[in-house]
């Protein structure tokens, strides 16, 4: 058994605690992850999926419970501890891309390397540009987001999402409003970069069918885990 | 930093139209504070130059009465005593000897105190050598200039006038006044037997340069004396009294051999006349005079003046900084949705913090340089049309770099801390919030 990429026990939120309105949105999640592992989480609108994903990118605190990301509890750590963490062993995808509109793909994609290091250097570039060429992006390296159409951009956001090498993807509703023939292409590079990296990917996704091509299936119900199943072996090690 | 500052260029470029309008509107801002600044700068100059005319910023004289004088002089003999005494007691504890010369000292201070006043004379500043130098080595002091100065008569054939005659070490004295810029004819030349006089004495007398007349003074029955060098000095009355001669000449003809009636001072910076009058006066018995007292009523005006452009520079500063603030509040909203995801990703609040502070000194910064330029272009335009009644120009253009060091400073200054409010609320956004738009 490899050690577990996340761990989360009794997980509880409840937005605006202590007021009127308060209202507990996840009721104790139970949930590991392994590394390499592709998992889809799914359920119906307003049961708290985008809630879970932030607590385990580290975008928001959980109310209670534990939280191991990467064999380290992190609950307690601080903001800027916690801004470390996510620089160093996370990549998020967003259904809106979310790329930087005055930067080209190409500086979309050595963002986080700038951020890191201090720096362009080489490397990262070399290794941007292999990204790039990975999504299938090879000559659009200097364009501009607004320039490319919605599945491109969404490809640059993996592209950036994978380009410090993060041991944990998390994609909330990535192929959202994107045609049916462009999600398939997104999925199938996820799927990609799972096999040939061993990149952890922990998926939102409203589409069974896209959820039936991963190796798990979580399904959120207000607010609890209602079903587990695995689908298919793993791509990673065991 | 590289990737603040890579990200507050790119959010500056990405805003045109919004950036180049409150670099414009700093740009505009500076200029106006340069213009103004040096606009009052060249006036005051001007004004002081014109008013003070070649008067010394600070002049040291005798004591008025004499017995007060010497009294004053007899106690710091006590404070010297006594001062001696605690030297002395510090290093030699055992001898008390000192208290005796302090005694003796205060029966003279009384003895003195009785004389009677003498006649009044022409007096020197005791030890004024010693005196000049101390002042040379005073901080602040430019140059120095001892001279003597009496009552006199200039005489040519019928015509005879009371002058005030001055006796002066030329290269010292030029220093301090500047003299020779109002020389209109001949030059400032004051070998023995030289004089330069004023343009309405020579007329008064009718002579000219390589002209003699004889001076004469109530002891001293005086000396023929060549004519070399006329002066305007811009004011009738002293154009008609002030007469320059060499400084040993001077002190013959005035029976005060070896003396010097009065130092006269210039100093840097004209407006600390009376801190430096005042720090002389702690070292020295005799009379210290600044211009700031004796021409108090123009220096009330200078400081008035000085005191509103501040103001007004302060009030175009903070409408700069203001401006400078709400055009980055918009900016923070405006890109909310990105400062969210360059956090989600991993950027510390730090340095959402910094790129935005940045974004406020680059604003700061091209507004300081552009602004320089532009009040410069300002005060060239100003001074090449607008032109004083002699027909000289109205504004003396003053390149003066400390005024665009402090431009720069002073606008990075208020650039980045009218970045501070924004920046603040853009390192403070909820990176999940802003992720969820
Ligand atoms: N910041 C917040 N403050 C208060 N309530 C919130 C906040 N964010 C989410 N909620 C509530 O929490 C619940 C779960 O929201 P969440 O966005 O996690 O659902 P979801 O499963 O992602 O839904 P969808 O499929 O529509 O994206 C919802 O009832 C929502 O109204
Ligand atoms: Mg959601």
């Amino acid at each position: 058994m490899s050690q577990p990429i996340l761990a989360l026990k009794g997980v509880r939120k409840t937005y605006n605690a202590g007021t009127d309105v308060a209202q507990e949105v996840l009721h104790g999640i139970d949930l590991e992850l392994q590394s390499g592992e592709f998992v889809a989480l799914i359920g119906p609108s307003g049961s708290g999926k985008s809630t879970l994903l932030n607590i385990i990118g580290l975008l928001e605190p959980a109310t209670s419970g534990s939280y191991r990301l990467d064999g380290r509890e992190v609950t307690q750590l601080s903001e800027d501890e916690m801004t470390r963490a996510r620089l160093e062993t996370l990549g998020f995808v967003f259904q809106f891309h979310h790329l930087l509109p005055a930067f080209s793909a190409l500086e979309n994609v050595q963002i986080p390397g700038l951020m890191r290091d201090g720096s362009y250097t080489p490397e990262r570039r070399a290794e941007a540009l292999r990204l790039l060429e990975a999504v299938g992006l090879k000559g659009a390296e200097q364009k501009k987001p607004a320039q490319l159409s919605g599945g491109m951009q969404q490809r640059v956001a993996i592209a950036r999402a994978l380009a410090l090498s993060p041991k944990l993807v998390l994609a909330d509703e990535p192929t959202g409003n994107l045609d049916t023939k462009t999600a398939d292409d997104i999925f199938a590079l996820l799927r990609r970069f799972n096999q040939e990296r061993g990149t952890a990917l922990l998926v939102v996704t409203h589409d069974a069918d896209l959820a039936a091509r991963c190796d798990r299936v979580v399904r959120l119900v207000d607010g609890v885990i209602a079903e587990d199943k695995l689908i298919h072996a793993s791509a990673a090690p065991v | 930093m590289k990737f603040e500052w890579t990200v507050a260029l790119r959010f500056l470029r990405e805003g045109r139209m919004q950036t180049a309008l409150i670099i414009g509107g700093a740009t505009i801002g500076v200029g106006l504070i340069v213009l103004i600044t040096g606009l009052i700068n060249g006036l005051q100059g001007d004004l002081i130059r014109r008013t003070l005319g070649t008067l010394p910023h600070i002049v040291v004289r005798p004591p008025d009465e004499i017995n007060r004088g010497q009294l004053a002089q007899a106690q710091g003999g006590i404070g010297a005593a006594s001062a001696a005494a605690e030297k002395a007691r510090l290093s030699l504890p055992d001898i008390p000897s000192n208290a005796e010369a302090l005694a003796s000292t205060q029966r003279k201070v009384e003895a003195l105190a009785n004389t009677q006043a003498r006649a009044q004379r022409l007096r020197s500043i005791d030890q004024w050598q010693q005196l000049a130098a101390q002042i040379s080595a005073t901080p602040g002091v430019v140059a120095v200039s001892p001279n003597v100065s009496g009552a006199a008569l200039a005489l040519r054939g019928e015509a005879d006038k009371a002058v005030n005659l001055q006796g002066v070490e030329p290269a010292p004295f030029l220093r301090v006044t500047k003299f020779d810029e109002k020389i209109t004819a001949g030059t400032f030349q004051l070998n023995t037997g030289d004089i330069v006089i004023g343009t309405q004495l020579a007329k008064d007398l009718g002579v000219g340069i390589g002209d003699k007349l004889r001076i004469q003074t109530a002891r001293n029955a005086g000396d023929a004396f060549t004519v070399r060098g006329l002066f305007d000095a811009g004011n009738r009355d002293a154009n008609r009294r002030n007469v320059y001669v060499n400084f040993r000449t001077g002190q013959s003809l005035l029976d005060l051999a070896g003396g010097a009636s009065n130092i006269d001072i210039s100093i840097e910076d004209v407006f600390r006349a009376e801190e430096v009058a005042k720090a002389l006066r702690q070292r020295t018995d005799q009379q210290v005079e600044s211009w700031i007292e004796t021409s108090s009523q123009l220096f009330v005006a200078i400081s008035n003046q000085t005191f509103f452009t501040r103001l007004i520079r302060i009030f175009v500063a903070v409408i700069v900084a203001v401006g400078i603030t709400s055009v980055l509040v918009v900016s923070v909203v405006q890109k909310q949705k990105e400062i969210g995801i360059l956090r989600a990703m991993g950027a510390a609040r730090g340095a959402i913090l910094r790129v935005f502070l940045l974004q406020g000194a680059v604003i700061g910064l091209a507004g300081a340089i552009l602004g320089s330029g532009f009040g410069t272009l300002l005060m060239a335009f100003i001074s090449r049309v607008f032109k004083s009644p002699d027909g000289s120009a109205f504004l003396r253009l003053q390149i003066a770099p400390e005024l665009y060091a402090a431009a720069v400073g002073i606008s990075l200054v208020f650039g980045v801390l009218a970045a501070i409010m924004p920046a603040r609320r853009a390192a403070s956004l909820d990176p999940a919030q802003a992720i969820r738009i």
